[in-house]
């Protein structure tokens, strides 16, 4: 039972009338105590303001920053690097995670190899990638694209493997053809577990994202937050941190969206 | 009587063993047997009788090792037109309604798919099910999961209906209402009806003829069970045709 789950059960023991504002207390009333506690704890100067600046300022800097378009390019660049690598790692890993999960050979062929690529931390791997590709896009795609290839990948493998043997031979059994199975069957009864790959990712994207673009780029969101903190320009340093906050929760409501809408059947859309 | 096309079976000397870590233990020992066209058999035996095993063999998924299946003539080849399956459990596709889980079988054998939903549903309403034929099979019961399997298989309008413990995962009250709508479908639809089963009342309530398995290497055996319908289970026959069957079982 998850913590909110726990709160939800005892206002139900409690019989307190279940009122949409109680709802919406419960649900974001510690995220609004944090922001009230910040800005407070900034305005009055428990924080130091020049590290901790309140939030009114950062909203300041935040729209300064996209109604001059400023931001707008980094959010712009910042996107095409991360969605590139993004599509790129579905292109790949979910058409070999499926064939990996239904042709034993080619997954005990694989496996060993790409075990070992997998627990090698990207990040260990960028200065190999920026010898190989330079200091460009191509090395920033490509090591999104690696960090983010391999959660799809195994999932896409898992979900397939995981299929229920009866299912597939029930359908056996109308005379359907391998591909009919594929289709019917495999696709559909794997398409949850390869949701919660392309979740995962979706957060790994964002992460290193940012990581590259700390190093060696002169655009981005993640060039943003360190650009501005070399500048002392703090406001605009925490504004482009809840930019990425921002889109981290915007790219999980879309897959989660695209998952209800394709997984109607099933309930284990969290 | 015998129609060319009335899915009457024919087993010849039908055997089949299973290699064990240290020996080689054989399940059916040269099974011969004549079904009739439009009859009803049930299997009975021991678990590890291979009851199960022959009814996979008859419904393609698995070959013997030796001997042969004839359908109407015409040796059998893996799985077929003519033959449908009612597993253990409903195996429902849980992303299809009602309705598509039905329409299934049918869709993958290439009928377009309007027709194929127009005969699904006909068959939905034949197993009581009209109202729910939107629905996911996660908001089935047991039994409705169940009925929705029969009426999959129904769809394709099989010649022979295999059925694998079809109501063994089912609550008594359940299993008696479908053995009597079984019964009921299988007078409208006029099919070979084979049921695997461990239930020795569901045999005779369901079966022309039961076929008790041995285990070991004894051959198997036939007895008639053609009580007139609808049976009563209660009836001194019923209860005399049941005493007759356990003794098969050593049981009295």
């Amino acid at each position: 039972m998850s913590f909110p789950d726990i709160l939800r059960t005892a206002a139900r023991s409690l019989t307190l009338p279940r009122l949409p504002a109680l709802a919406i207390l419960r649900r974001y009333g510690l995220l609004a105590a944090f922001l009230v506690l910040w800005q407070a704890a900034s305005k009055t100067g428990w924080v130091n303001p020049a590290v901790f600046p309140p939030l009114d300022a950062i909203a300041a800097a935040l729209w300064k920053g996209l109604s001059t378009g400023a931001l707008l390019d980094d959010i712009a660049i910042s996107l095409q690097r991360a969605g590139t690598a993004y599509a790129a790692a579905i292109a790949i890993g979910i058409p070999v995670g499926l064939l990996m999960g239904q042709i034993r050979l080619v997954e005990q062929a694989l496996d060993p190899i790409l075990q070992l690529f997998r627990q090698t931390s990207a990040l260990a791997l960028y200065p190999v990638f920026i010898l190989l590709l330079g200091l460009g896009e191509a090395s920033k795609i490509f090591v999104i694209f690696w960090a983010t290839l391999f959660p799809i990948l195994l999932a896409t493998t898992g979900g397939v493997k995981e299929v229920d043997a009866k299912l597939v031979e029930m359908a056996r059994s109308y005379g359907a053809s391998r591909l009919t199975v594929f289709r019917r069957v495999i696709l559909p009864a794997a398409l949850p577990a390869i949701f919660i790959g392309l979740r995962l990712s979706a957060t790994t994207a964002l992460l290193l994202l940012i990581a590259s673009e700390m190093i060696g780029a002169n655009k981005g969101v993640g060039f943003q937050v360190m650009n501005a903190q070399y500048n002392f320009q703090i406001p605009l340093m925490f504004a482009a941190i809840f930019l990425l906050a921002g889109l981290g929760l915007l790219a999980n409501a879309l897959l989660v969206a695209l998952q209800r809408r394709l997984c109607r059947w099933s309930d284990r859309t969290n | 009587m015998t129609s060319l096309q009335s899915g009457g079976l024919s087993l010849r000397n039908l055997s089949k063993g299973y290699a064990l870590a240290d020996r080689q233990l054989s399940v059916l020992n040269g099974i011969n047997l004549d079904i009739e066209g439009g009859s009803s058999l049930a299997i009975v035996g021991a678990s590890g009788s291979g009851k199960t095993t022959l009814l996979r063999i008859l419904a393609g998924l698995e070959d013997p090792d030796r001997g042969g299946v004839t359908i109407d003539g015409t040796p059998v080849r893996g799985v077929g037109t003519e033959r449908a399956v009612i597993f253990q459990e409903p195996r429902l596709l849980p992303w299809l309604t009602v309705l598509d889980n039905v329409a299934f079988g049918l869709e993958v054998r290439g009928t377009p798919r309007a027709e194929a939903l127009e005969r699904a549903r006909h068959y939905v309403r034949l197993v009581g099910l009209s109202d729910f034929a939107g629905v996911w099979p996660r908001q089935l019961s047991g039994g409705m999961a169940q009925r929705v399997g029969i009426a999959r298989a129904l769809t394709v309008q099989p010649r022979i209906l295999l059925l694998d413990e079809p109501f063994g995962a089912l609550d008594a009250m359940t299993r008696l209402v479908m053995q009597e709508e079984l019964v009921r479908i299988w007078g409208e639809e006029k099919v070979t009806m084979i049921v695997v089963t461990h239930d020795l009342e569901e045999a005779i309530y369901l079966a022309d003829q039961v076929l008790v398995l041995p285990k070991g290497e004894d051959a198997p055996r036939l007895i008639e069970t053609d009580l007139p319908r609808p049976r009563d289970r209660t009836s001194p026959a019923f209860v005399r045709q049941r005493e007759a069957l356990l003794r098969e079982f050593g049981l009295h």
